[in-house]
């Protein structure tokens, strides 16, 4: 098991294997939104349906989940959402996952952290924000604290493990075949079933569902 | 045996106690789960919403066993001790 390696440093900032898979999944992603909505008409087709399934989808968890008044998250939550589901389910074809990489995790989790505590303070004002740590009672102050900068550790750490887990167990699986002549074809498909497209395609709905309850929780 | 296998091992051992933590989510995610299908067999009509805020539970329950996973990764492949 080896962390993500290194191809080469530009001014001494170095490019890492994550780095150059987050850019080819942010080309699959854009080459994705080019297709399926090039050529929009008033009358659907194939894959303008596809792209207005996904977005009324989106639009209706996001009025679930954070009241019809916040429906402008809608956006940055369904860019976030083909973000992780592509980057989550990359190893399907051979790229080390970049949320198996904490850096890009916990990175991701801050814009969460600090929407939560900018639109919170937006919505409240100074003092509603700054009272709201001392509910229910006064002396609960560093325990409303922790509870804050503990939301996005608990966030990034959440998608980095399973990621980072599934991962281990894929290569464990690959290291183990890797003698055999057949078995290495059949063996890992139940596998790449499971860590990459359910646990991925959970993980990436579950960061963004908590994402949408943490920013509304902290609004109203 | 020297200290530095002596350290080794004894984070082997570490990680492996570490994954105990993995029993916690197990039991919580098994009562959302079941709490879930209770919730289903009663509303059927409901089971989106259900299967969403089961989802959600079932993840915030997995919080604690994930952190037992990244101890034990941590003794495993980055062991500060060494």
């Amino acid at each position: 098991m080896e962390g993500p390696k290194i191809y080469g440093y530009i001014y001494g900032f170095p490019i890492t294997q994550t780095l150059v898979n987050m850019w080819i999944i942010f080309a699959i992603v854009f080459v994705l939104c080019y297709v399926l909505t090039k050529n929009m008409e008033k009358i659907p087709r194939k894959t303008q349906v596809i792209a207005e399934v996904m977005i009324d989808s989106m639009d209706n968890l996001v009025g679930q989940t954070m009241g019809k008044d916040k429906m402008g998250f809608a956006p940055y939550m369904l860019a976030l959402i083909m973000f992780l589901a592509v980057a989550n389910t990359s190893g399907l074809y051979g790229l080390r996952s970049p949320t198996a990489d904490l850096n890009v995790t916990v990175g991701l989790a801050l814009m969460t952290f600090f929407m939560t505590q900018g639109f919170g303070l937006k919505s409240k004002g100074i003092g509603g924000y700054l009272k709201s740590f001392l509910q229910p009672m006064p002396f609960l102050l560093p325990i409303n604290i922790i509870g804050e900068l503990a939301n996005p550790v608990s966030l990034s750490f959440r998608l980095f493990g399973n990621m980072l887990g599934g991962l281990i167990i894929m290569s464990l699986l690959y290291s183990g075949l890797a003698g055999l002549i057949y078995l290495p074809l059949v063996i890992p498909i139940p596998f790449h079933f499971y860590f990459d497209i359910f646990a991925g395609l959970l993980q990436s709905f579950i960061f963004v569902m908590l994402s949408m309850v943490f920013v509304s929780m902290a609004m109203d | 045996m020297t200290g530095i296998e002596f350290i080794k091992a004894c984070s082997a051992i570490g990680a492996g106690l570490a994954m105990i933590a993995g029993i916690g989510p197990g039991i919580g995610q098994g009562f959302a789960a079941g709490k879930g299908a209770e919730a289903v067999g009663r509303q059927p009509e409901a089971q989106s919403d259900i299967v969403r805020t089961m989802l959600l539970g079932a993840a915030v329950a997995e919080t604690t066993g994930i952190y037992g996973l990244i101890v034990a990764l941590i003794l495993l492949f980055a062991n500060p001790f060494i």
